[in-house]
């Protein structure tokens, strides 16, 4: 069991959680994930870490409600148990002293873009960060990232914070403008990072994404997170990745794998809410019985 | 012909057992186990386990237990049993076996000790069922809660045990006998690697699998799941900070193999692993009660790649998903097939059709990113090839279709590669598999065994509790000599 010792809402269905896990955090790197798995009939899903205190023997993770595991994440709070965090898991990201590196993070994918940001400068990079959301209200870590940044860029989808666009718009300006750009970095919805990676392939600039298929294990046993790499291979996000070559990874496959259980996740996610509606109407008359469910997540 | 021990309690003579037939493992009705997870099997009752029991010939020379990969003693056993002394034969198996109710279900007996009984030896006449034997006193020392813990006292070592595997678990078994502190480590959430992730329910259940483990647990053997060694801490660190004596690593086969043909990444294609970690250990077919997915079987046509155990498990679970049709799909024939005849038999009277000597070349899709067939080639058997197996051949000219919504890949695994990589020194063979001595199972790191998958690629659940077994007794002679010998490379 994790406990978790910190929820706190970052923006509208955006939380960070920061949870007890040691092990996890005396040797998480930048770039890597934990899978964790909420209560027994849980499923597992990968989880980009955002930051790790080993001295607390903390990692916090930044997750964006999306499906029913992710809801039900967000119904946790300060002092709640998670039955399963493993990690971390991937291979960290690659940090060296390249140059000019350009940080793209689309959403959610700030937060996991962060420390591999914040390693980059440390390495003696010059850092130029794209951060993009749709509205003001999703910008995430801005000032976490300004503060490992030269540059900071910030867009929103509809205008109403900076500058209305996309991130992409952005590079393009960047790279338009002459700006030398050894490697780039992009973290994100896949849409995004295949934008990007268009972007830059004409240019020949070294560019790596960070992938989240599906995933069972997270140890390259199930082969359930294979990508399809220079259009015959197989990689594995979990141990070959997450971050792969983007200019190698095909997108369009990537679309579709993910989409596999789009119709069990649409089918899941209306469970819970029926849940949920049910469980509040009983809360009225038997609150002893609420407690037990939202402990054990079961009816 | 050899004369039975003069303290046999066995009143009948060599030539009368040899009359009495093969007692027939009670099953449940193929047409109603095909819809459901419960085990085909159901087990001897007392009587029919004596009665079998009855037709050992207690040879001097027993071959059955030379030919067993742990040395279970089978003729004291089976002796106990004819004597009445269940506990007794439990006991004697656990002195060389501590999970006899899981091979007593899934050890390909006949191609070990029951490949040795001379019984089989004879014409039409059937080896004794050693595995059933085993499988019956097991669950009988079960029922009767009895409980054979360890005497000796604590050495004070501690043994770190990587992977919650059959070889590890026997690893950790031998090793808290001996009075060694022993902690498994896990990377999954639950315990029991592959026969947990693996091996169905209707073979194995989970039932006997928790049970085995909560036996260990009070020969004192700790576990530690949701911790992937080579990630979440490293051999060095175990060794070091943690202050571990020894290391063994028993981590399996891992990594699952694709055929590399085109079609691979379309939706409905599952690896072998993760068709069955989602049934098996996400039980997937409860949703939505359980969280994880998988595309629903019901009315499907499913085919498996591969002629393995893991095959037909994975076959005779879409089967019991709802399949409309279930293929096995095998490039060579039914006698190279490397799964137990009695899976294979077992899965014929379910329903399960076989596909031969045929291949995929390239799996269609239906234009929208799913599985709609395979396109598939005729084979036909040439030279032996490196595995002593008959070569097999495309056959010109035969390609045709096979209809299918989803197919399972079951061709075999390659070595998982995180502990290797992040244990400085830890020598692996060209196809990244760990090296270690085939008697003593030491690497060539001082204080690390390793043995199962991970050594000799995919195998067996007995083999590698052969290897865990084997490294259980070296790692105990480690212990306490503190020598250690360079294995020969």
């Amino acid at each position: 069991m994790f406990k978790i010792r910190q929820a706190q809402l970052l923006a509208p269905g955006i939380k960070r959680f920061v949870i007890e896990a040691p092990r996890i955090a005396h040797k998480q790197k930048p770039g890597q994930f934990v899978i964790l798995r909420i209560n027994e009939p849980g499923e597992r899903i990968p989880l980009t870490i955002e930051s790790s205190d080993p001295v607390e023997g903390t990692i916090s993770i930044v997750v964006q409600a999306v499906g029913k595991t992710t809801h039900l994440l967000h119904s946790l709070g300060d002092g709640d148990f998670l039955a399963d965090v493993v990690g971390p898991l991937g291979k960290p990201s690659e940090i060296e002293r390249f140059g000019t590196v350009v940080v793209v993070g689309g959403g959610v994918g700030t937060a996991m873009a962060y420390p591999t940001a914040a390693a980059m400068k440390r390495a003696g990079n010059r850092v130029i960060s794209i951060i993009g959301a749709r509205n003001k209200e999703l910008v995430l870590l801005e000032k976490e990232m300004g503060a490992v940044s030269d540059i900071l860029l910030v867009t929103t989808d509809d205008g109403s914070y900076a500058e209305k666009g996309f991130v992409t718009d952005k590079l393009r300006d960047l790279m338009q403008a002459g700006t030398h750009i050894d490697l780039v970095l992009a973290v994100g919805p896949v849409v995004m990072m295949r934008a990007v990676a268009e972007l830059t392939r004409e240019a020949h600039i070294r560019t790596v994404v960070s992938l989240n298929p599906i995933m069972i294990d997270g140890t390259g046993m199930c082969g359930g997170c294979r990508v399809l790499v220079d259009g015959k291979k197989s990689e594995f996000a979990c141990v070959d990745g997450p971050e792969f070559d983007a200019h190698r990874v095909n997108f369009d496959v990537l679309v579709q794998r993910n989409a596999m259980y789009h119709e069990a996740e649409r089918l899941s996610m209306e469970e819970f809410i029926r849940e949920r509606a049910a469980q509040g109407e009983r809360a009225h008359n038997d609150a002893e019985e609420q407690c037990a469910v939202l402990q054990g997540g079961k009816r | 012909m050899t004369q039975p021990a003069a303290r046999s309690a066995n009143p009948l003579t060599l030539k009368e057992r040899m009359k009495v037939p093969r007692q027939l493992m009670p099953e449940q009705d193929a047409a109603l186990r095909s819809q459901t997870f419960t085990e085909v099997n159901l087990g001897y009752s007392a009587e029919l386990a004596r009665q079998e029991a009855l037709r050992c010939l207690e040879c001097a020379k027993a071959t059955c237990v030379q030919t067993c990969p742990v040395g279970v003693k089978v003729k004291e056993f089976v002796q106990l049993i004819v004597a009445g002394d269940f506990a007794g034969a439990a006991a004697k198996i656990r002195e060389d076996n501590v999970l006899p109710a899981i091979t007593g279900r899934v050890c390909p007996q006949e191609d070990h000790c029951e490949a040795g009984c001379k019984l089989g030896k004879t014409k039409n006449v059937r080896p004794l069922g050693i595995g059933y034997l085993e499988r019956f006193v097991a669950d009988y020392e079960q029922r009767m809660g009895i409980r054979h813990l360890p005497k000796v006292p604590p050495t004070g070592k501690k043994v770190a045990v990587v992977g919650s595997g059959p070889s590890g678990l026997t690893v950790a078994g031998d090793l808290a006998q001996r009075g060694h502190k022993v902690r498994v480590f896990e990377a999954l959430h639950e315990l029991g690697g592959v026969l947990v992730y693996g091996i169905p329910e209707f073979r194995l259940p989970k039932q006997i699998i928790r049970e085995q483990l909560d036996y260990l647990r009070d020969m004192g053997v700790e576990f530690e799941t949701d911790v992937v060694v080579g990630r979440t801490v490293t051999i060095d660190e175990l060794m070091g900070e943690e202050g571990y004596d020894v290391v063994f690593i028993g981590t399996g086969a891992g990594s699952p193999q694709f055929m590399g043909i085109p079609g691979e990444h379309l939706n409905g294609v599952y690896s072998a692993n993760e068709f069955l970690t989602r049934i098996n250990l996400m039980k997937a077919y409860q949703f939505p009660r359980y969280d994880e997915p998988m595309v629903d079987l019901h009315g499907k046509d499913v085919a498996v790649i591969g002629g393995g155990n893991t095959a037909l498990d994975a076959i005779r679970s879409a089967l019991r998903l709802g399949a409309r049709k279930a293929y096995v799909v095998y490039r060579r024939s039914e006698t190279e097939m490397p799964a137990r005849i009695e899976e294979v038999h077992h899965a014929q009277q379910e329903g399960v059709e076989f596909h031969m000597l045929t291949n995929p070349v390239e799996f269609l899709s239906d234009g929208k990113g799913w599985l709609a067939g395979a396109r598939c080639v005729r084979m036909e058997l040439g030279e032996p090839d490196a595995s002593g197996r008959r070569r097999p051949v495309p056959i010109a000219g035969s390609e045709f279709e096979l209809p299918l919504s989803v197919v399972v890949i079951a061709v075999g695994t390659s070595a998982n590669p995180i502990v290797q990589s992040t244990t400085p020194g830890l020598a692996t063979d060209k196809r990244g598999y760990i090296q270690a001595d085939s008697t003593t199972q030491r690497t060539s790191r001082k204080g690390v065994f390793a043995g199962g998958d991970i050594v000799t690629g995919s195998a067996t659940v007995i083999l590698a509790m052969g290897a865990g077994r084997r490294a259980a007794k070296s790692i105990h002679e480690y212990l306490t000599s503190g020598i250690w010998e360079v294995p020969a490379a």
